[in-house]
């Protein structure tokens, strides 16, 4: 029985044989791997790119205190882009699955209808989920548009759900169950940040502190990319930190998730503020996009 | 005569998509063929898995017919000068035929033309231009482009092509894939490469390799895998949506049982049935008398589970489920319904609409009037607007957050659960309904009330708002909420006025266009639903279409008395007083008058009006008393006496008050018998 590492181990040199980049997970706290620089910005342009990471993904209202065998307010991504997608796309996940210790001529393995959309950032592509045995263990999307804008070339995202996968393979029915290596399981090294933070996003978050330091966060975003706007000289353009402006919109809509699941957000608040975050996001995707030009 | 093999192979596509797929790929052939002058004689058969889109024409011609091309050209004294030299036009219409002037010959019509034969094209030649588009050109509802964004459009990406006329390839490409004979099998059981000849060729090569290529095929291995492993009088739960969705999410579909532990059958059979069907493609189980079993049939893509891995599974996955299930039902019940109403401020029904929580104020004040409009008693009255309030709560439960197919369903096993009075859990249950065309109406006179306010309030702020649907354009689903209210009020025999409900709506200014939007649903349901004829809706619905449930009951009540003898000549001479009338200067102006008696002629002219005024209580009476076909019988037993009125009687008398008074008779008798229905819309045989 492969441990939770082991299976991210595997994952990794998997990908790191067929030429991805195994980066390290992006450092400011988001709710999907999608989000990551790596795969929002570097899926805009015409260079090629082949990534994969596992990424932290937070879900703050997702949360449950560490009381749901299924549920968390973290779990782990497996993110990996190909772009453009390979012909053998396909059959290059199913083969990740096999390396991975699933034989996939005993087990019954579908792609499922399911369009992947993520409104804040203005991205969506076509795609499905990947049915094994009936539980979606993978998204596999083939990405339309990201940032509002079309995309070039078309890269495809796999997305692996790291703790629903690792406990169908360990045959465990809690997620808090899952043989992290030899010596500890999910539990002894997750649940305590479960409950904490179930009890911080639900209990205790400031929603004042947390929606000024929203407030922060947008500004600073907005400032610079109305300064980018503003530049002429080629030179001061492409030295330009859109990299950090676009930290900003992570910080946003972290923060934004957390005001959410506190039930801070008025109805009314609520779709202006997607509207206002899926702006900045869009703003640095155009930006971008200018700016490797400028470098081209 | 050829035969045609086409595989488009691609990665999987969405199983609802598919079968439609068929029928446009077949018709984008034809059609081309039809363009071609190839059409003669050719049949097509198509098939498709998720993987591919297979078909097969076969009686192809191998070419066009060679024809006969005319060239026509200048006029001859045109084409030559006065001195019979040639002229420029002439020289250059010679050039385009490419021949000598001398060659050319002078038609009838005096100008130069030539005849020259022309070979037909090759069929193999003719496809390899016109198939990419025969497959570009099927229609799906989201397409994708899998390159960049400027190259084919599909549903999911191509990954072969196989186009073979009598074995030889068709050649084309798209988007980088080329044309050729290579298909693939299953993508576990088969080999990759299958080199493949023609159709039964293929059809063997793919058999061979784990695909079912006939979706019969794939259906009667399911249903004989299901039957062989259910015994003792268990069977599926009938499910003909899951069983097509399921034929065309396999190649090689496999049937396999699982269970699960018998205490989960404590939970709702709703969510039971939802997780098993919707979320995870499972059949349940019951048995004879249709009770639910702690069994499922899962549906593989593969060709057996011997070690019980798949089994088990799926199992586990929908043990998960059911305690996700058991997990939602305890935590949303640490807070009544009752108590959720505020949090539907935090529910968007729809911008420009507010929240819930106003739709929830709104539902509950038109439940009410609605209630007591429809004669429902005191407590009854305050039952709908109970379930009015808490018919949305469920919105803000886990349980919907989880199974939103659910909601309505929810709100109502809760209120039942927390003691809420049954009949508002009933209604509370069924307020979505009907949800579709097969979907049942709600139970009770409560349910129907709320069901109708929910629907009505939902159509009245978007008519208001001005988000009308527009062609095939309905994202709020109005139609299907119009069409639900009509099968409402008259299924449900609520006795209520359109116009009434319209005014109610809180539509402001799109109030005509809402009425109408309802007679339409009116009248789809009347003809298209209930299935009677259109000259008999129009008859009754140009009489009075306030009352939906009122017009229905005399549709019905036409279409029984139309076979008697006197029933369809009445309605001639209607729609021959309703003409003399208009003609005379219009039906409302004669109506509008009082009759003078003393100018009657005796006899006849009499005769009518003694019999026209002996009916009318009559008339009047069956007619209050809703008893419709009476009135309509009654009516017609006037004909002997109409007839023998236009037989005898000149209406058109030279007299004028004499002709004006005749006038006057006849608007009143046909003003009087009308009201039911306006036989001049009646079309006799």
């Amino acid at each position: 029985m492969k441990t939770y590492q082991q299976i991210i181990a595997d994952l990794k040199s998997y990908w790191a044989a067929n030429d991805a980049i195994i980066q390290e997970p992006l450092d400011v706290e988001v709710g999907a791997g999608t989000m990551c620089p790596e795969t929002f910005l570097r899926v805009l342009g015409p260079e090629p790119y082949r990534v994969a990471y596992v990424q932290p993904s937070r879900r703050p209202a997702d949360g449950r205190y560490g009381d749901n065998p299924n549920r968390l307010y973290k779990h782990m991504q497996l993110q990996v882009i190909l772009k453009p997608s390979p012909d053998d796309i396909v059959e290059l996940y199913m083969k990740s699955l096999e390396a991975i210790g699933i034989d996939l001529h005993r087990h019954d393995f579908r792609l499922e209808e399911d369009n992947w959309e993520a409104p804040t950032l203005g991205a969506w592509g076509i795609g499905w989920q990947v049915m094994l045995d009936g539980l979606e263990i993978s998204q596999f999307t083939y990405f339309q548009q990201c940032g509002g804008i079309d995309l070039e070339l078309v890269p495809a995202e796999l997305t692996y759900g790291l703790e629903r996968l690792t406990a169908f393979l360990q045959s465990v029915d809690s997620v808090y169950d899952i043989r992290w290596n030899e010596t500890w399981t999910y539990r002894d090294v997750r649940l305590l940040d479960e409950q904490q933070y179930s009890v911080y996003n639900f209990e205790q978050a400031d929603v004042e502190f947390v929606g000024a330091e929203l407030g922060l966060h947008e500004a600073e975003c907005r400032r610079l990319l109305d300064e980018f706007a503003l530049l002429e000289d080629p030179d001061a353009r492409s030295r330009f930190p859109l990299l950090p402006a676009y930290d900003q919109v992570l910080k946003c809509s972290n923060l934004f998730n957390t005001l959410d699941a506190r039930g801070a957000i008025s109805v009314a608040e609520r779709a202006a503020m997607i509207q206002r975050i899926r702006k900045l996001a869009v703003g640095v995707a155009e930006a971008w996009l200018e700016q490797r030009e400028v470098a081209a | 005569m050829a035969e045609l093999l086409l595989e488009v192979g691609t990665e999987e596509i969405p199983d609802w998509m598919i079968k439609p797929a068929c029928g446009h790929l077949e018709r984008n052939l034809l059609q081309a063929l039809e363009e071609a002058g190839l059409q003669q004689d050719v049949t097509c058969e198509v098939h498709a898995t998720p993987r591919r889109l297979a078909l097969v024409a076969s009686s192809l011609a191998e070419s066009q017919a060679d024809k006969t091309e005319r060239l026509t050209g200048p006029p001859k004294k045109i084409a030559f000068d006065d001195h019979g030299e040639p002229t420029k036009a002439g020289l250059g219409f010679a050039k385009r035929a490419g021949l000598a002037i001398e060659d050319l010959d002078v038609g009838d019509d005096g100008r130069l033309f030539v005849e020259k034969g022309v070979k037909g094209r090759a069929t193999l030649e003719i496809l390899g231009e016109a198939l990419p588009d025969v497959i570009l050109g099927v229609h799906f509802p989201k397409t994708m482009y899998w390159i960049g964004k400027t190259d084919a459009r599909f549903i999911r990406p191509i990954r072969w092509l196989v186009a073979l006329l009598d074995g030889e390839v068709v050649p084309f490409e798209i988007a980088g894939v080329a044309s050729g004979y290579r298909t693939f099998g299953h993508r576990r059981l088969g080999v990759g490469d299958l080199d493949v000849s023609g159709w039964s060729d293929y059809q063997e090569k793919l058999r061979e390799n784990y695909v079912l290529l006939s979706a019969d095929d794939r259906r009667k291995k399911i249903e004989q895998g299901i039957a062989g492993l259910l015994t003792n009088g268990l069977r599926v739960r009938r499910n003909p949506r899951l069983l097509e969705a399921l034929v065309y999410l396999t190649e090689y579909p496999t049937p396999v049982a699982g269970d699960f532990e018998k205490e989960y059958l404590d939970l709702p059979e709703e969510v039971l049935e939802t997780v098993m069907q919707h979320h995870q493609r499972y059949f349940a189980v019951e048995d004879s008398a249709g009770r639910l079993q702690p069994r499922f049939i899962a549906v593989a893509n593969l060709d057996a589970d011997p070690d019980n891995i798949i089994r088990q599974g799926h199992e586990r996955v929908l043990r998960a489920r059911f305690n996700d299930g058991r997990f939602f039902w305890e935590t949303d019940q640490k807070r009544l319904l009752a108590d959720r109403v505020a949090d539907l401020k935090g529910v968007v029904f729809h911008a420009k609409l507010g929240t819930y929580f106003d739709k929830t104020e709104r539902n509950q004040k038109l439940a009410g009037r609605i209630a007591e409009a429809a004669g429902l008693d005191e407590q009854q009255v305050a039952q709908a607007k109970r379930a009015a309030e808490l018919a949305k709560c469920d919105l803000t439960t886990e349980m919907v957050g989880e199974f939103p197919e659910l909601q309505g369903v929810i709100g109502g096993l809760y209120a039942a659960h927390q003691r809420e009075p049954q009949e508002v859990a009933d209604a509370v249950y069924d307020h979505y309904r009907p949800a579709g065309a097969d979907d049942k109406i709600p139970r009770s006179k409560v349910g129907l009330v709320v069901a109708l306010a929910d629907k009505l309030d939902t159509l009245g702020g978007f008519f208001g708002a001005g988000m009308t649907p527009r062609g095939s354009r309905d994202p709020f689903a109005l139609r299907r909420a119009a069409y639900g209210i009509i099968r409402i009020l008259i299924e449900g025999k609520l006795h209520l006025s359109l116009d009434t409900l319209v005014e109610w709506a809180g539509a402001g200014e799109s109030r005509r266009e809402l009425l109408e939007f309802f007679l339409d649903r009116l009248r789809y349901y009347l003809r298209d639903v209930r299935g009677c004829r259109y000259d008999e809706v129009n008859a009754v619905l140009a009489s009075s279409s306030e009352v939906p449930l009122d017009a229905a009951v005399r549709v019905d009540a036409i279409a029984k008395v139309r076979p008697t003898p006197d029933f369809e000549p009445l309605a001639v001479s209607f729609k021959r007083i309703k003409n003399i009338l208009r003609q005379a200067g219009g039906v409302e102006h004669f109506s509008a008058r009082t009759l003078d008696t003393n100018l009657l002629e005796g006899g006849v002219e009499a005769d009518l009006y003694t019999a026209f005024e002996k009916l009318r209580p009559t008339v009047a009476k069956r007619k209050k008393d809703g008893e419709y076909s009476e009135a309509l019988t009654a009516i017609a037993s006037l004909r002997p006496a109409v007839d023998r009125y236009f037989d005898d009687v000149l209406v058109m008398a030279e007299d004028e008050a004499v002709k004006q008074n005749r006038l006057t008779l006849l608007a009143h008798l046909l003003g009087e018998f009308s009201t039911i229905a306006d036989f001049a819309e009646i079309v006799s045989a």
